[in-house]
């Protein structure tokens, strides 16, 4: 195929070609790769939110792509001005039975609110999920259990904004609505049930861990962390979260934190992180975890959020356990179903990505009954 | 070509024929031997080509059937935390743990199925690992060897012993010991670290590190440098130590030129034996002293000015906000 003298030449001159071409190849990629990178940018940037004095390397990190993309469910917040009440206006109260709750508000206000109720929680159902003789114009009994659950869940979502300001609304206004944790979805993501002892056969430390499961974010750290730190034991106490105290070994106390209390508190910490899309270091200094003198301004909401958390599950959701229907109760122990940090969170720092859901339903920002529309005026 | 001959990860030089069936002196070692010996092409490409004879005697029996008993009592335990369901075993293996009891025991027996089959289980590796290192040191003995390997197992056991029999007893409880499973003993090294104010402000902890990323360079420099001169001699080692060749004379200079300074054909041995020997050692003592003489090295660390404690103004003002990182809000944190 070739010239002979090709041929010839190439016979009478053996040539290592394997080794040149090696070093142009890798050159020329490595030319190659950082012409592309140059061109089109760095596919997998990342930017950071410094959390921590400089020189500590105390930052969130996301990666670019993912901030730009967002939380998809965000478009979908539906909201609505509040029509402002004219003086000796009706009252829903007034106008309808068995209006428990918002009875203070007007027709057009008590409407808008029912409305939005119903895109937020049940889009597909539509007014039958929770009335269920509306299409006969019925909507005064409490026949379907949703309606009742309905009614505790504005109270609480009332009086989390209102109570719970310095959780909600801590740099900025944000609020919750029944939007926060639903998501247009009958029952939210997220929400969790008591689970442990997770191992057979077994008790005390070894029965609670070591066990792929939803709640313990799929690690081997224990699964009881949040029926311990977020429910009241019978004595009315919380389980203390920490990882140390300052107390000699002699003088420690029974439920001092040991190794075994740390890695449950750790659990907890992981569940924090994995459900504001943080790491450690966004309320903690992670050189001394323990001291309270060196975390971040985050730290003290979040702590607010622990509490207000404990407060929603103890007057709000476990009363709740007798009206929910056996296929809405936990697969272990027939539980309420309850809602920790992830349930409003949802991977974000603030929910919805901080999206202000309260500043047009003042109805649902206050438990007095009498919404405040003067921003409205 | 001589040039690929020394690039390659497999040995090059493979040696079957007659097994070498060993010494046979006074301690008559050839009759508890295995009589027979076979060779195997893939594990010459990697070692030694000839498999066997071996010598278990008294003290490897009783630490392999006590080694098999620890292995059997985690296995089975595991096995009963999820019901005995081998599905489930194997998905959940690497999660699974027989744990130590918890600390309400202290150091006395506790029920089973609280960590009592953890102190059993224990006891039998205790006896399993320590009849091996006995083995090491007797079989040393036999060949007329220095116990330089006996030692330096000795130096992983303390590690070992330290971890789940000394500090224990020093702290008065079987629950300070550590879990036996994959993920598990991985969060208790953490949850140990961030309970007794961050394991790295020990300096114990330092040096174990620098002795240990040591034996790790050290291991890498002397490997590569017999490979690289072996065309010379190089890898006949002893060799080379009492009669220098020009294999020793070329790593030597090699380094000398590079750093100065170089190890000998003798000497890069002890460096390397002392680097690996000083990492469980160092963390031994470490460990040992974590809850018992100092409770926070954190705390410990500022005292002695090892750590820096940070001093106002922290800097506030360059923190990042929520709305310059993703939030859609109307700026705070």
């Amino acid at each position: 195929m070739l010239p002979k003298w090709f041929d010839d030449w190439n016979s009478s001159n053996p040539t290592n070609i394997f080794g040149p071409a090696i070093l142009v190849g890798a050159a020329g990629g490595a030319v190659f790769v950082a012409a592309m990178l140059v061109a089109f940018g760095q596919p997998y940037a990342t930017e950071s939110q410094q959390t921590g004095p400089r020189g500590t390397g105390m930052h969130v990190q996301e990666f670019a792509m993912n901030l730009a993309a967002g939380d998809p469910t965000v478009a979908d917040f539906y909201t609505d001005e509040p029509f402002v009440p004219e003086p000796g206006e009706a009252l829903a109260g007034d106008i309808y039975e068995n209006v428990q709750v918002l009875g203070g508000l007007t027709d057009a206000n008590f409407n808008r609110l029912m409305n939005a109720m119903t895109l937020w929680v049940a889009p597909d159902e539509g007014c039958t999920y929770c009335h269920a003789g509306a299409a006969e114009g019925n909507y005064a009994d409490d026949d379907l259990y949703t309606k009742v659950v309905a009614r505790g869940m504005i109270q609480m979502t009332q009086s989390v904004n209102e109570n719970w300001d310095a959780h909600v609304n801590a740099n900025a206004q944000v609020g919750v609505t029944c939007y926060t944790c639903h998501r247009g979805q009958n029952v939210p993501n997220n929400i969790w049930y008591r689970v442990s002892p997770v191992n057979s056969n077994v008790a005390g430390w070894s029965a609670n861990q070591n066990r792929v499961t939803m709640v313990s974010n799929y690690t081997s750290l224990p699964s009881d962390y949040l029926e311990t730190y977020l429910m009241a034991d019978a004595n009315g106490d919380y389980a203390r979260i920490g990882v140390h105290d300052l107390e000699s070994r002699v003088q420690q106390q029974p439920g001092d934190p040991l190794i075994q209390q740390t890695e449950r508190t750790f659990a907890f910490m992981n569940y924090f992180a994995n459900s504001l899309g943080v790491n450690c270091v966004f309320c903690h200094n992670s050189r001394a975890f323990y001291d309270p003198g060196q975390v971040t301004p985050q730290w003290a909401t979040a702590s607010m959020g622990i509490l207000m958390v404990q407060e929603m599950i103890a007057e709000h959701l476990l009363p709740l356990q007798d009206v929910y229907p056996a296929e809405r109760l936990g697969p272990v122990y027939g539980d309420a179903p309850l809602a920790a940090c992830r349930t409003c969170h949802q991977g974000y720092q603030q929910p919805l990505q901080g999206l202000n859901v309260i500043a047009n339903w003042p109805e649902l920002a206050t438990t007095s009954g009498e919404p405040d529309y003067s921003a409205f005026q | 070509m001589a040039y690929f001959e020394y690039q390659n990860i497999f040995t090059q030089v493979q040696v079957q024929g007659e097994p070498e069936m060993g010494m046979d002196n006074e301690n008559n070692m050839a009759s508890e031997r295995t009589k027979g010996a076979s060779f195997s092409t893939l594990a010459g490409l990697v070692g030694n080509a000839q498999l066997g004879p071996i010598y278990l005697g008294w003290a490897g029996t009783v630490s392999l059937a006590t080694g098999l008993l620890w292995f059997n009592i985690v296995g089975l335990n595991m096995l009963s935390q999820v019901g005995w369901s081998i599905p489930e075993f194997i998905r959940q293996l690497f999660w699974l743990s027989l744990e130590p009891p918890g600390p309400e025991h202290g150091l006395r027996m506790p029920p089973l199925n609280d960590g009592g089959w953890y102190i059993i289980s224990s006891f039998f590796l205790l006896v399993s690992v320590m009849s091996w290192w006995l083995r090491t040191y007797l079989l040393a003995e036999q060949h007329k060897m220095g116990k330089h390997i006996a030692w330096a197992f000795l130096a992983a056991i303390w590690l070992f012993l330290v971890l789940g029999l000394f500090r224990p007893i020093l702290m008065g409880s079987w629950s300070e010991a550590v879990p036996y499973g994959i993920f598990p003993h991985l969060d208790w090294t953490t949850a140990f670290s961030i309970r007794y104010g961050n394991l790295y402000y020990n300096p114990f902890h330092c040096l174990s590190i620098v002795f240990l990323y040591g034996s790790v360079l050290l291991f890498a420099m002397h490997a590569a440098t017999i490979l690289a001169v072996s065309r010379f001699g190089g890898d006949r080692e002893l060799e080379q130590i009492y009669d220098r060749g020009t294999a020793s004379e070329r790593a030597g200079l090699f380094w000398r030129w590079t750093m100065g300074f170089n190890a000998t054909m003798e000497g890069i041995h002890r460096w390397a034996w002392w680097f690996a020997v000083l990492t469980p050692i160092t963390g031994g003592i470490g460990i040992l002293l974590t809850g018992t003489v100092v409770d926070n090295w954190f705390i410990w660390a500022i005292e002695h000015n090892f750590a820096p404690d940070y001093l106002a103004p922290y800097g506030y003002e360059a923190y990042g906000t929520y709305s310059d990182f993703g939030g859609i809000g109307q700026g705070g944190n």
